[in-house]
């Protein structure tokens, strides 16, 4: 034992030297609060931080994350950040946004970014980066209907707040526009866009959740489900591959699940893509460049911010014909002659 | 009685005497060598998950940093510590009265929640009557809350383990249905979370004149007062006794004529009051409102200081210290090493087993003990 504690405190010396010449050097950095689910979680946090590799690959920045772990974290990792020497901070997540604010008027000099929260009026040192989830969730609503052999289709969420319920709103709009054009009846389980009520895990973290939501929505006839929920929805990935796709589709959110989580790929029908990466990509660029300044940064179908992804496995069993349909749905959206929100 | 208690604090003098220095070793050098082993344990767990040694050593640097090394890491473990000291002292007082309370958790939820409702329900208030008003009613709802395990146990013999676990469970769900409540909801959210403390609610920031990103509040006073009432009421007061005689022998206090049903529902209720006010320290003076997670484990986190305080209120305010120094400090070590900040859960659980296993400390420091053990029992 004697020896360990040598040995370290040897290495404690050699730390400090290294620390010393990483500072010399202070590349232009990069700090990341994620939310909770860890940085590793297929999707949310983990397309956010993407966005961060891709500016480390491409201008050779420095980049740095903090996990959240619960909610109460937000405020204390926004403050050990705040102590060292970031550029930009950016934090992930809509429930991050009042730390996020508070931190930003307490620290006029420090820049930030947010993902999924936009502020009125505008906080001069924080980019809100925005994103038309809706857009790309008609989309995966039309082609669900268009897949499900029950007429039954499935979705819950993680927590009941704006950019969650987005995802769902899209999904069962876009499953009554195929209805509207089919005359059929494909129903969707788990969100009421009147009553604003809905399945909800209640958390972004839970695998079993998303496996007995599923679950749930399954044994009601679903046959397509989509959890808005992260992490969540790799539980609902595991029934499905255990089930069968024949018998129960998973529509992914945030990343290209096909990609992000290869062992079950298999299972996805699609992802809604919210291309995070892409618009933290984009404000790590203007802040190198110093074009950044507060407000609102849109992701939509038309510049790439949301998208639909491939169907990759399934892409043989998606008729043509609801391809050719899809294709026109979103040069609809774009053009605006679909509306996808009222 | 009071004769009785000369005896029994005789005894206990004797047995401290008797005991010298195994006893000092029990409390002080058991608990030193457990951090110690578990910080190696940690390194070497870091080795084996493929860390180079470099960013080891650098990552306990950055775990010293941002625990005390700046004005800035001591703000920081100093806000970490204060509910974890609280709940534990609470917890504490249940172990010495030889009940075994899981369920601070769900008694900060209610504490903290009782806190925030008083806070902004009465927001017209002065802070001089506010702030101790909100922090009342954290401790009465904690306090009640524990108090549902405590007379179910007195009177039914239903066991506080299984029904604090099962009241956090109600806890939880409970919450999470009274932050949708329209009264309680934050206006424009359709998320369960609460409206906000006004600020005369709020336990005042105390060093936000030299930096508002200092976040220390007046709850270190709180946790202060509290360590000594908890010192008093144990060792110093009448009901302090029989709470500590019904945790050595339930029966024998019983015969001696302590009533064991009032010492159970009160004991649980003190311990109910401190993580009340562990609740309403987080809600008051850190968070500003309620959110469905806002107690964050520190209920569970809390068993581990009591025990590694060994239920002694002193003790207890030096483990929640620790646990807190290294809450603040595994962020900075996250931040400057990269290293996932999950290894300080797993620090703390190899601290707390080497202090369930002292006779495995002692067979890996055998230098660090007399060697014979007159242990005490």
């Amino acid at each position: 034992m004697f020896i360990h504690k040598s040995s370290a405190f040897r290495h404690a010396a050699l730390a400090c030297l290294f620390l010393g010449m990483s500072q010399a050097a202070s590349a232009f950095t990069v700090c990341q609060v994620t939310d909770t689910g860890g940085i590793d979680d297929n999707s949310f946090n983990q397309t956010a931080w993407k966005g961060v590799l891709d500016a480390k690959e491409q201008f050779g920045i420095e980049g740095r994350f903090l996990e959240s772990q619960a909610e109460t974290d937000y405020e204390a990792n926004l403050n050990s950040l705040i102590e060292g020497d970031c550029d930009l901070i950016v934090t992930v997540g809509f429930l991050l946004g009042d730390a996020t604010q508070k931190a930003a008027l307490d620290n006029p000099d420090q820049r930030f970014s947010i993902v999924d929260f936009a502020y009125d009026p505008v906080v001069p040192n924080i980019l809100g980066q925005v994103y038309a989830t809706d857009e790309a969730a008609f989309l995966a609503g039309y082609l669900a209907a268009g897949m499900s052999q029950t007429k039954i289709l499935g979705v819950f969420g993680g927590i009941n707040i704006p950019p969650v319920t987005i995802f769902m709103d899209g999904f069962v709009r876009g499953a009554d526009y195929y209805n509207e054009q089919k005359g059929d009846s494909v129903s969707v389980l788990g969100w009421s866009i009147e009553t604003r009520e809905g399945l909800f895990t209640n958390n972004f973290d839970s695998l079993d959740d998303g496996r007995a939501f599923a679950q749930n929505l399954y044994d009601e006839g679903a046959d397509i489900v989509l959890p808005v929920a992260g992490p969540v929805g790799l539980g609902s990935a595991a029934l499905a591959d255990e089930l069968g796709i024949e018998k129960l589709k998973i529509i992914g959110v945030d990343a290209d699940l096909y990609l992000t989580d290869p062992e079950k790929r298999h299972v996805y029908l699609t992802s809604i893509m919210k291309r995070m990466d892409a618009t933290v990509l984009k404000t790590i660029e203007m802040a190198r460049n110093d074009t950044f300044e507060g407000g609102v940064l849109v992701g939509a179908l038309a510049n790439g911010g949301v998208d639909l992804a491939p169907f990759h496995d399934m892409e043989a069993l998606v008729p043509e014909s609801l391809k050719s349909e899809l294709a026109e749905i979103r040069a609809g959206i774009i053009e605006g002659r679909i509306k996808v929100a009222p | 009685m009071n004769e009785t208690q000369q005896t029994m604090s005789l005894n206990h003098l004797l047995k401290a005497q008797r005991g010298g220095r195994s006893r000092f070793e029990d409390l002080v050098v058991v608990p030193i060598f457990a951090v110690i082993v578990a910080l190696i344990l940690g390194a070497l767990i870091m080795l084996a998950t493929n860390v180079e040694p470099a960013r080891i050593a650098q990552s306990y640097v950055a775990l010293l940093e941002g625990s005390v090394g700046s004005l800035n890491a001591v703000s920081e473990t100093l806000t970490a510590a204060a509910p974890l000291v609280l709940a534990g002292l609470g917890l504490a007082l249940g172990f010495r009265a030889g009940l075994f309370n899981i369920g601070a958790e769900g008694q900060i939820l209610m504490g903290g929640m009782a806190a925030v409702v008083v806070g902004f329900s009465f927001s017209s208030l002065s802070p001089m009557a506010l702030l101790p008003l909100s922090l009342l009613a954290g401790a009465l709802a904690g306090a009640l809350y524990a108090s549902i395990a405590g007379a179910l146990r007195a009177a039914t013999g239903a066991h506080e383990v299984i029904t604090t676990i099962m009241l956090n469970l109600i806890s939880y769900r409970l919450l999470d249905y009274m932050l949708r409540l329209p009264s309680v909801q934050k206006e424009g959210r359709a998320d369960p979370i609460s409206k906000s403390v006004p600020e005369a609610a709020e336990l005042p920031r105390l060093l936000s004149a030299i930096d508002p990103n200092l976040r220390v509040h007046a709850g270190v006073f709180l946790v202060l007062l509290a360590v000594v009432v908890v010192y008093w009421i144990l060792f110093r007061s009448k009901i302090g006794f029989e709470f500590r005689a019904s945790g050595e022998n339930a029966e024998a206090a019983r015969f001696a004529g302590i009533r064991s049903g009032i010492v159970i529902v009160a004991a649980m209720a003190t311990a109910g009051a401190l993580a009340g006010l562990a609740g309403a320290n987080q809600v008051l003076g850190v968070l500003g409102r309620a959110t469905p997670g806002f107690s964050a484990g520190i209920g569970f986190d809390a068993i581990a200081v009591a025990l590694l305080g060994r239920s002694h209120p002193v003790g207890v305010l030096l483990a929640g210290l620790l646990f807190g120094a290294l809450e603040a400090g595994g962020r900075q070590m996250q931040v400057d090493a990269g290293v996932s900040i999950d290894l300080i859960g797993i620090i703390q659980a190899l601290i707390i087993v080497f202090i369930a296993a002292p006779l495995l400390v002692r067979a890996i420091f055998p230098w660090g003990f007399r060697k014979t053990t007159g242990r005490e029992g």
